[in-house]
């Protein structure tokens, strides 16, 4: 790092030394000509001699300019440079550090004491043992056995870190983070395993935080590594692999077992994050199944080890980027990781074969497909109908989403997507016949294969002929484009209502994270929180259309062409949320579908909501500020720390104010017409 | 670093403008910059600026050139193929070996049974959750271990950070110091020295990952129980083993102790079949089920001498343990005797050390007249030959020819001797003043105020009990814990609370139920596991500290009143005696007694320290330094950290990680006179 950034002026000076030049010769007014005469026989660049003539009556000039060639002066500038750099990086790393602080507070008044110190005054102390559960994407991976290529990348991180191996070497970066297509496990002769402990994903990469803030204020109150555990699992892998190939799930049922036992018998508080959600919610399913498909631990193990269970961010019900992700992998939003790691995977530079490339790469990821919206028109809303019609678009706060069909996530063309249901021609694709191959394109698109090119355009066609597609069709969408991954992903998560729940099927483990298709645990004590951002755009349909040249190409993507105000931007249409998750996906179970005695929930486990407005930093000195609602910015929240070590310090749902609701959830939930 | 390196040429131009040049002088400055003649007639004024000017240029010209080519360098490194260095390597000293994990792979060898690491003391990291203003910004930042940058930059608060507090041997009030987790804990000590990381890599080779490896990280400063008791590791340790068993298919687990990580796993296992609440409440056979092998490497089971050094004088030439397990790192002489004194301070409060104080008394460590490894004969020069003709003679008794008459005896059984002289007479000459009742006091009145914060017990000794110490002249390893409690009674009484270090006469003693004994190899029984094995893998062939000669400092003020001798030589005649330590054989901390009696004697066979006959192995590893400057800390070297790095000992390893047995790998391997000298120890068995 610090490499690069000197060197930026040694290559910005190469081409403007010439400009630097003047103040460089030392201004000897009355040397001899001798001097001249002697200097003549040495080799002067051919730019310096032109400058020579006009001034050939100053000879002390010309005597300088021999002096101080172009690379002396070169190198002269280079040393101010470093010379000054260094002198700013000793009274740098001289200063207190409390000058920081003192100048942001002299601009932007006294900062408020974090919540942990807050707290702490108030006389809290660590009481409940918290367990992490972190994201998609948040997790380190490093590498523990790899190809000739990554040789000496053993056990330094693949994702993660600075991604330093990312621009090194990104095919082999490619091949390694990839999983196999059949069985979506480790290709072979490469083991990629995730980062264990806190270091795992309390930094994504260094300098952008994800649990440290929240890690450093439980410090406050007296948690410490014994009484904190990140449950840090493979995330590219479907839920119940990361038990059958790492044992993952055994891990984090030992070390709740242990903490709760050298804590004094006292239960944990969960807290899981954006697709930690769904994987705890597969935990608590597993725990509670008989071996050897499950964990064995018994039907009352979360009612005796788990006392609260707080989402952050959760997308219960999936989310729409997930769709337009595996759909297309749009650069605008490479697949999930993107949205939740901006900046980092823009890979716009590498062009569109890294495009590709990441598609094939994410399309091996099974965990991606559980975050496919769930719960189909039921939930989501269908041809002519949603939850959130008429809602507030963020950031205005004025403009209503009248006429808007969310439930349409997916249009070819804005007329379609506007159109009333019954002027909407359906051809449908689910029979059409692929093939008609664009032939001789394996040829050249060999190593960026996608199954793109099995379908054929025939195929592409019948996809864009269906015109509309519902959240219920998506599915379907999803198998006709990409049957390989598909097969692999309904052995592992299913996205359907359950009718009967208690039906046999449903104790197979592709239902266990979805909480349509599951019950919770029969744990009546136990607690249950969503903790959300809102007050940000937040996608939930999108206007697509087919992409021109099919060569090689994916077929499809997003028209960025269409606007209309806030609610419709670049192709997509925009709802309330936290950037990534709907606040339909993230409160609907705990505002209507758990809420009380229902049969997704039997034992009658209260549930609240607690959404935090966003608000952005004020000033470039906060950083990702302290109020922000923003999917990952939000552990940064102070209001959304206090509540969570809150209840980790013995507090209760009831306790901490209950409900808190900025949005119309609950009138949105309403409209949703589930058998509770 | 690079920082430091590159700003050297700015210093060194700094100095240049403000020395006055003579106009001569400046003249032939800037000639250097290009050849002006200075013959013609300048104005001085004008030369001066010309001298300033040009001399700041040259300056910042040749800043320029060294970054330049620093950077051009940099960039060719960077740019360079990973295996250039191994190709330079092996043109220059012919074909690499394999490493022994690519080895085994090719025959064959699979990860079978989950492998748990021990490490030792010092080697484990230590971070900080909570502490005093001065440590601001530290948090989750290693105090210990890593780069150490805290050290330099703030040792007073680093110090104050480190210590335990002295009545308790617990964390002082506001500071929260933890181990760090995880394989990262103990895989490198400090960038670039390895400690585990050559292992690790070698295990991963035939397929072992983090689900199969375990690093059993605890604070190495507290006691071992009260690891148990402030951070619940032996409870982890526990858990997380039978995690592994349980997801391996009830694979039992290899447990590779390290150093200090030896008694603390002897610790563990008597903790963990020990009923709940002083124990872990496992049962009568936790061990059999769970542990297959436990291979100790370098294992301090009776002590070290280093260890009472350390203690009593904190010698700077061998800070405490620390410095000896860690050369290097913690030279802190550029920071003075001031710093020493904090070391000690801070190193008192640390009462895992006093785990490593010599066990087992006269019998085991010898007395005044004898000692297990009399007859040693120590010349570096002969040592290899000096091996072959024992190991070929050991086997034939009475093997003392080597023991000149003429030459003066070693007595190493008196670990502690005032003056070269009493070290070498026979013991009825010695006359010694029992200095245990000796009246402390008489201390020197005003000295606290001045040596106040670097207060070390010394200063409540007074000038008396310094008179009594130094007049009992010889101290063996019996007495050395006297010694040890008159100078430092609040130290020992902590101690003592948790550690002991006789010898048990009757092992169904009830009393032996209590956790200060579960460390002391002889003052326990081993678990009932007939299958388990135990190995003792350690280094041999690197000079040993095994005893010292001592005299009163000088200047009693504020210091610490005794040090070693270091002008005592032994000369030609007597090579065992180096600046004040006579030497032993051993892996440079550990004297091969200490390493290899409980395996060579004490548990061998169906002992009563070893009731159920549980087989054990001696394997030693005999030290050659590293060819060249290139391979680093060597492939063979046998001493005490960077043996984790020797071929051999880590093949053995993998071998029975992948299933092996003692038997299978060559059973003993001893090239050290060590069946010899456990033979001379008289402890019933």
């Amino acid at each position: 790092m610090s490499e690069l950034r000197k060197r930026k002026p040694s290559s910005t000076n190469t081409p403007s030394s010439s400009a630097p030049k003047p103040p460089v010769p030392p201004p000897i007014p009355s040397d001899s000509d001798s001097i001249v005469s002697e200097s003549e026989p040495v080799p002067v660049p051919a730019s310096k001699q032109k400058t020579k003539p006009p001034k050939s009556d100053k000879t002390q000039e010309t005597s300088g300019a021999k002096k101080w060639s172009c690379v002396d002066s070169c190198c002269w500038l280079i040393g101010i440079i470093c010379s000054v750099w260094w002198v700013l990086l000793f009274s740098y790393n001289a200063m207190p550090p409390s000058i920081p602080q003192f100048v942001t507070e002299a601009i932007s008044g006294p900062m408020p004491d974090p919540p942990g110190v807050k707290l702490q005054k108030e006389g809290l102390k660590a009481k409940h043992p918290v367990v992490f559960v972190p994201g998609i994407v948040t997790g380190g991976l490093e590498l523990w056995e790899g190809h000739q290529c990554a040789e000496g990348l053993f056990r330094k991180r693949l994702w993660g870190g600075t991604f330093g191996e990312v621009y090194k070497r990104p095919l082999c970066w490619v091949e390694h983070m990839s999983m196999d297509n059949e069985t979506g496990l480790d290709p072979p002769g490469v083991r990629v395993r995730p980062v264990t402990g806190l270091v795992a994903a309390d930094y994504f990469a260094p300098g952008y935080f994800v649990w440290a803030v929240l890690i450093a204020n439980l410090a406050r109150i007296g948690y410490e590594e014994k009484n904190m555990y990140m449950a840090a699992y493979d995330w590219r892998i479907s839920f119940q692999n990361t038990e059958v190939r790492d044992q993952t799930l055994s891990r984090i049922k030992s070390n709740i077992e242990l903490m709760v036992s050298t804590n004094g018998g006292k239960k944990v508080v969960v807290i899981p994050h954006s697709m930690g959600v769904l994987y705890f919610l597969h935990f608590m399913k597993w725990v509670e199944a008989p071996a050897p498909m499950g964990g064995g631990g018994g039907p009352d193990w979360c009612a005796k080890h788990i006392k609260a269970l707080i989402n952050i961010g959760g997308p219960f019900l999936g989310v729409p980027k997930a769709v337009a992700g595996l759909f297309s992998a749009e650069a605008k939003d490479v697949a999930v990781a993107r949205s939740i790691a901006p900046g980092v995977l823009d890979s716009d530079f590498l062009g569109q074969t890294t495009l590709r490339h990441v598609m094939r790469m994410t399309r091996t990821w099974d965990a991606t497909m559980s975050l496919i919206p769930k719960g189909g028109d039921t939930i989501w809303g269908g041809l002519d109908w949603s939850p959130e019609e008429g809602s507030v678009c963020p950031p205005d706060k004025e403009e209503y989403s009248n006429g808007i069909n969310y439930g349409r996530m997916i249009s070819f063309g804005k007329d379609i997507a506007e159109a009333p249901a019954t002027e909407i021609d359906q051809i449908d694709f689910r029979d059409a016949e692929k093939g008609n191959n664009i032939a001789h394109s394996n040829g050249s698109c060999g190593d960026t294969w996608t199954e793109y090119h099995e379908m054929g355009w025939r195929g592409i066609k019948a996809v864009a002929d269906y015109n509309v597609y519902t959240t219920g069709s998506l599915v379907d969408l999803l198998s006709f484009v990409a049957p390989k991954m598909m097969q692999r992903g309904s052995a592992h998560y299913s996205y359907g209502i359950a009718d009967d729940l208690d039906d046999p099927k449903y104790q197979h483990y592709k239902y266990w994270s979805n909480p349509l298709e599951t019950k919770l645990p029969n744990a009546p004590e136990m607690e249950i929180f969503s903790l959300y951002g809102v007050g940000l755009p937040t996608e939930r349909a999108y206007v697509y259309k087919l992409a021109q040249s099919a060569e090689c190409y994916i077929p499809f993507q997003i028209d960025t062409s269409v606007n209309n105000g806030t609610c419709l931007k670049d192709g997509v249409y925009l709802v309330n949320g936290d950037e990534t998750v709907p606040v339909l996906s993230a409160g609907f179970m705990c505002a209507k579908g758990w809420n009380g005695k229902t049969r997704f929930n039997p034992a009658g486990i209260k549930t609240y909501i607690r959404e935090y407005v966003h608000a952005p930093p004020s000033n470039l000195l906060e950083g990702r500020g302290t109020q922000s609602g923003a999917h990952v910015d939000i552990m940064g929240n102070f209001a959304l720390i206090e509540d969570v070590v809150r209840i980790a310090a013995g507090a209760t749902g009831d306790e901490i104010g209950g409900n808190q609701v900025h949005t119309d959830i609950l009138k949105w939930s309403e409209r949703i017409k589930l058998k509770l | 670093m690079s920082l430091l390196r590159r700003r050297k040429p700015s210093d060194s131009d700094k100095k240049r403008p403000t020395v006055p040049v003579p106009v001569q002088d400046s003249e032939a400055d800037s000639t250097k910059g290009a050849n002006n003649a200075s013959s013609v007639p300048v104005p001085n004024s004008v030369r001066r600026a010309k001298a300033r000017c040009s001399c700041f240029d040259s300056c910042c010209w040749w800043i320029g050139f060294v970054c330049s080519t620093w950077w051009f360098l940099l960039f060719l490194y960077n740019a360079m193929p990973a295996s250039f260095p191994q190709y330079v390597t092996e043109a220059i000293t012919g074909p690499l070996p394999d490493p022994p994990g690519v080895k085994l792979l090719k025959e064959g060898l699979r990860a079978k049974h989950p492998v748990v690491f021990v490490p030792g003391i010092v080697t484990g990291g230590l971070e900080l959750w909570e502490g005093h203003q001065c440590a601001e910004g530290l948090f989750r930042k290693r105090l210990w271990g890593g780069t150490f940058g805290e050290v330099y930059k703030r040792p007073l608060c680093w110090v104050e950070h480190m210590s335990l507090d002295n009545e308790t041997g617990l964390d002082p009030p506001g500071v929260r110091v933890r181990p760090v987790s995880g394989l990262v804990a103990a895989d490198y000590f400090i960038p670039g020295y390895f400690v585990w990381a050559v292992l690790i890599a070698n295990l991963a080779r035939i397929g072992y990952e983090e689900k199969t490896m375990y690093m059993a990280a605890y604070d190495w400063r507290i006691s071992f129980q009260n690891t148990e008791v402030r951070d619940q590791s032996l409870s982890r340790i526990k858990s997380n083993i039978e995690l592994m068993v349980a997801t391996n298919g009830g694979k039992k687990v290899v447990v590779i102790p390290h150093s200090m990580g030896v008694l603390y796993f002897l610790h563990f296992m008597k903790w963990v079949e020990a009923p709940s609440p002083m124990g872990g409440g496992g049962g009568p056979d936790w061990c059999a089920k769970h542990i297959k092998a436990v291979m100790n490497i370098g294992g301090p089971f009776l002590g070290v001498p280093k260890a009472v050094t350390g203690l009593f004088s904190a010698e700077a030439k061998d800070v405490a343990v620390a410095r000896a397990i860690a050369p290097d790192v913690l030279d802190f002489d550029i920071l003075g005797l001031q710093t020493l004194r904090h070391v000690m301070r801070m190193t008192r409060t640390w009462d895992a050390t006093m785990s490593m104080i010599p066990k087992g008394g006269d019998t085991i460590w010898g007395g005044l007249e004898w000692a297990p490894e009399d007859g040693y004969e120590c010349s570096n020069g002969q040592k290899k030959q000096q091996k072959n003709g024992n190991s070929d003679s050991h086997k034939g008794k009475g093997n003392k020819t080597n023991t000149g008459v003429n030459r003066p005896r070693v007595h190493y059984g008196r670990i502690v001797s005032f003056g070269k002289d009493v070290a070498e007479v026979p013991s009825s000459v010695i006359e010694r003043l029992d200095f245990q009742d000796a009246k402390k006091g008489n201390a020197m009145a005003d000295s606290n105020a001045s040596c106040q914060d670097v207060w070390t017990e010394y200063h409540e000794l007074g000038s008396i009990g310094r008179k009594a110490v130094a007049d009992y002249k010889v101290y063996t390893a019996g007495s050395v814990l006297d010694l040890l409690q008159f100078i430092a009674p609040k130290m020992m009484r902590r101690g003592s609370a948790h550690f002991s270090y006789g010898i048990a006469d009757y092992l169904d003693d009830p009393k032996y139920g209590h956790y200060k004994y579960w460390s002391n190899p002889l003052e326990t029984k081993l678990p009932n596991a007939p299958e388990m094995e135990i190995f003792s893998l350690y280094g041999v062939g690197v000079p040993t500290e095994r005893a010292y000669v001592y005299k009163r400092a000088s200047s009693a003020e504020c210091s610490i009143p005794f040090q070693i001798d270091t002008s005592a030589e032994g000369g030609p005649d007597n090579p065992c005696l180096k600046g004040g330590v006579y030497l032993s054989d051993g892996d440079e901390t550990v004297p091969v007694l200490s390493a290899g009696f409980m395996c060579a004697r004490g548990w061998r066979g169906k002992t009563r320290f070893n009731p159920t006959g549980m087989k054990t192995f001696v394997r030693e590893y005999s030290h050659s330094p590293p060819s060249n400057l290139l391979e680093g800390r060597g492939s063979q070297s046998g001493a005490h950290v960077d043996i984790m790095g020797n071929f051999a000992l880590i093949e053995d390893i993998i071998r029975v990680a992948a299933g092996a047995t003692g038997e299978e790998i060559g059973g003993d391997q001893v090239f050290s006179e060590v069946f010899k000298w456990s033979e001379k120890i008289k402890l019933k068995l």
